[in-house]
C-alpha cells in the first residue's frame, strides 16, 4: 500500500490552498467553508484555522450531509441506507462566496448532490470547489478549482485519505481494491 | 395498474410466519445501518441498537424542518399510502408532513370516504391498494395485528401507526427521541407511566421500547385498568399516583380511552381526576427536573389539569415536533432499499 501523502505533505498542502484562496480573494468577509461528511469537516476546519493564522479573519465553516440528495439511494436492491447524520449550516449562505471542502475527488458525483443541497440553503454568490486529492475518473461535468494533489490512478484502485481528527493519523494511501 | 409486470405474487419473499425480527430470523442486513424487518409492526421488532439507529436518523433530520425550504429530494418517486380506519390528527399530519418533506407521493385514504364505508374488508382494501403499488401503507386500524395482516398481503412496506390497543411504534420512538433530547439519555431513567393503561398502545409500545433501552419502568392506574402481566417485562405497578410521582424523571400520562371501554372501570371522570389525575399540587413531590410527557389528544380536567399541561415541566408540544422528525426516520431507513 503506497503513502502517496504523509502527515507533513498533509499540512503542507492545506496551508498551500489556504494560501491560494487568499491569493485570489479581494476580502475573505464574504468567504464560508462548507465541509462535505465525513473527511471534508476536518480539512475545512483546519483551512478556516490556517486562513486565521495568515490573514487574521475567521472564516465561518460549516458541515454538510449530502445523503438525503445522493443519486445511489433508491437503486440498490437490497442494502443498509447509508447513516444519515447531521448538516449544520449555522449562517446564511445567500451572496456568499462559498467554497465547497472534500478529500476525494473522483466520479464527481457526491459533488454534484452537495450543490443540489446547498442550493436548498439560499443563493450563494459562487460555490467553489476544495479538494485534497483529486483521482480523475469523473462521470460528470464537475471541476475543483483549489486541488490539493493530482493523482492518476486506474479504476480497479481506491484512494484512501486518513485524517488525524477522524483515524488518528494523516495520510492518504492508494490501495489495490478487487471492487470497484 | 394492474399486478405486477415480472408475475410475481404479491406476497413473494415475505415469509408467512409470525414473530419475524427479534429473534429466530437472520438478519437481513449486515450492518446497523438498516433495520431487519421489511416493516415497522411492533417495537419488539427492533434491537437497541435498531432504535438508537432510528433516533439518531430523526435526530438530523430535524435539521430539515428549520430550513427555509423544509423539503429534500429522497424519496422521489415513490408512493406512499396513509390508510387510516380511525380518528387521528397528531399521527395522520405528523406522517403526511414527513412523507412530503421527504418528497414522497402522498395518498390519504380514510375511512368514511373510501369503500370501507360500503363494507370491503381490510384484505381487500389492502389487496387492490397493493395493486396499485405502493412503496409504502401507513396504516392505523382498530383491531390489533391489522398491521401485521397487511404486511403479509403486500410487498409494500407496512408501518403501524396504530393498532387496536396493541401497537404503536412511531409514538414510541418520538418518545424517546423527547426523552433522549432533554434529559441525555434515556438508559437508567425512571419513567412513570400513568393513565389509562389496559386500552392503551402507546404503553405497549413504550414499555417494550424503554425497556430495550434500559429505563425503569413504573406504571400507574386504576386496578381496574392495569395490565395483569407487567411483573414479566420488569415493570413495576401501583395504584399510588404519589408513589409513582416521586422520584420519576419522566411522567408520561395516557389519555382515558372512553370510545374503547366496554363496561365501568371508574365511577365518574370527575373521581378519576381526584385519584389520578396529574396536578400542580402532586407535582410539587416530583423532581425539580422532571418533564411531563402526553401522547394527545389530552383530556383536560380528566388525566392532567390544564396549568400543568401548559406549564414549565410540559414537553408535550415538543413530542408533536418529534414527531415529524421520527416518521421521516422511519420512512428514509425503511422506503429506501426494496426489500425483496
Amino acid at each position: 500500500m503506497p503513502v502517496v501523502m504523509a502527515a507533513d505533505q498533509v499540512a503542507r498542502t492545506v496551508t498551500r490552498i489556504a494560501h491560494e484562496i487568499v491569493e485570489r480573494s479581494r476580502t475573505l468577509d464574504d468567504l464560508a467553508l462548507v465541509g462535505i461528511r465525513t473527511r471534508g469537516v476536518p480539512i475545512a476546519r483546519r483551512l478556516s484555522a490556517v486562513l486565521h493564522d495568515i490573514t487574521g479573519a475567521s472564516v465561518p465553516t460549516g458541515v454538510l450531509d449530502i445523503t438525503l440528495y445522493r443519486d445511489d439511494l433508491m437503486r440498490h436492491p437490497v442494502g443498509p441506507q447509508p447513516v444519515l447524520r447531521k448538516t449544520e449550516i449555522e449562517f446564511s449562505i445567500d451572496d456568499r462566496r462559498i467554497l465547497l471542502v472534500d478529500d476525494v475527488l473522483y466520479t464527481g458525483r457526491t459533488i454534484r448532490a452537495a450543490l443540489d443541497a446547498l442550493i436548498d440553503f439560499g443563493r450563494p454568490r459562487s460555490i467553489e470547489l476544495v479538494v485534497l486529492v483529486d483521482r480523475g475518473h469523473r462521470e460528470l461535468p464537475i471541476k475543483a478549482d483549489y486541488v490539493g494533489k493530482n493523482l492518476p490512478t486506474s479504476l480497479r484502485q481506491s484512494v484512501r485519505v486518513r485524517l488525524e481528527e477522524v483515524e488518528g493519523v494523516d495520510e492518504v494511501v492508494l490501495e489495490d481494491a478487487p471492487e470497484g | 395498474m394492474l399486478p405486477r409486470a415480472d408475475g410475481t405474487r404479491h406476497d413473494a419473499g415475505i415469509p408467512l410466519t409470525e414473530g419475524r425480527g427479534s429473534s429466530g430470523v437472520p438478519p437481513v442486513f449486515g450492518t446497523p445501518a438498516g433495520l431487519r424487518a421489511k416493516d415497522l409492526l411492533s417495537i419488539g421488532d427492533l434491537s437497541a441498537d435498531e432504535i438508537q439507529l432510528i433516533l439518531d436518523t430523526a435526530e438530523a433530520m430535524k435539521e430539515v424542518g428549520t430550513r427555509t425550504i423544509k423539503k429534500v429530494p429522497t424519496l422521489r418517486g415513490k408512493t406512499v399510502v396513509n390508510l387510516f380506519f380511525e380518528a387521528s390528527t397528531r399521527t395522520r399530519a405528523s406522517f403526511e408532513i414527513a412523507e412530503k418533506r421527504l418528497s414522497a407521493d402522498t395518498l390519504n385514504v380514510t375511512t368514511a370516504a373510501s369503500s370501507v364505508a360500503k363494507g370491503e374488508t381490510l384484505a381487500d382494501t389492502v389487496r387492490n391498494l397493493e395493486a396499485m403499488a405502493p412503496d409504502v401503507i401507513v396504516l392505523r386500524h382498530a383491531s390489533a395485528g391489522a398491521g401485521h395482516l397487511a404486511a403479509r398481503l403486500c410487498r409494500a412496506r407496512v408501518i403501524n401507526a396504530g393498532d387496536g390497543m396493541h401497537e404503536h411504534p412511531t409514538q414510541a420512538l418520538l418518545d424517546a427521541l423527547t426523552i433522549r433530547q432533554r434529559k441525555g439519555k434515556v438508559k437508567g431513567l425512571q419513567v412513570s407511566i400513568i393513565g389509562d393503561l389496559l386500552h392503551s398502545r402507546v404503553l405497549r409500545s413504550n414499555v417494550l421500547l424503554l425497556r430495550a433501552l434500559g429505563a425503569e419502568v413504573c406504571t400507574c392506574g386504576p386496578a381496574t385498568l392495569m395490565l395483569p402481566d407487567m411483573a414479566r417485562l420488569g415493570v413495576r405497578a401501583t395504584t399510588s399516583i404519589d408513589e409513582a410521582v416521586e422520584d420519576a424523571d419522566v411522567i408520561m400520562l395516557l389519555r382515558i380511552q372512553l370510545e374503547r371501554m366496554r363496561g365501568y372501570f371508574f365511577p365518574s371522570l370527575r373521581e378519576y381526576f381526584q385519584q389520578f389525575g396529574m396536578t400542580a399540587a402532586r407535582l410539587r413531590r416530583a423532581k425539580p427536573d422532571v418533564i411531563i410527557m402526553h401522547p394527545g389528544p389530552m383530556n383536560r380536567g380528566v388525566e392532567i389539569a390544564s396549568d400543568v399541561a401548559d406549564g414549565p415541566y410540559s414537553v408535550i408540544l415538543e413530542q408533536v415536533a418529534n414527531g415529524v422528525a421520527v416518521r421521516m426516520a422511519v420512512l428514509y431507513l425503511l422506503a429506501g432499499a426494496r426489500h425483496e
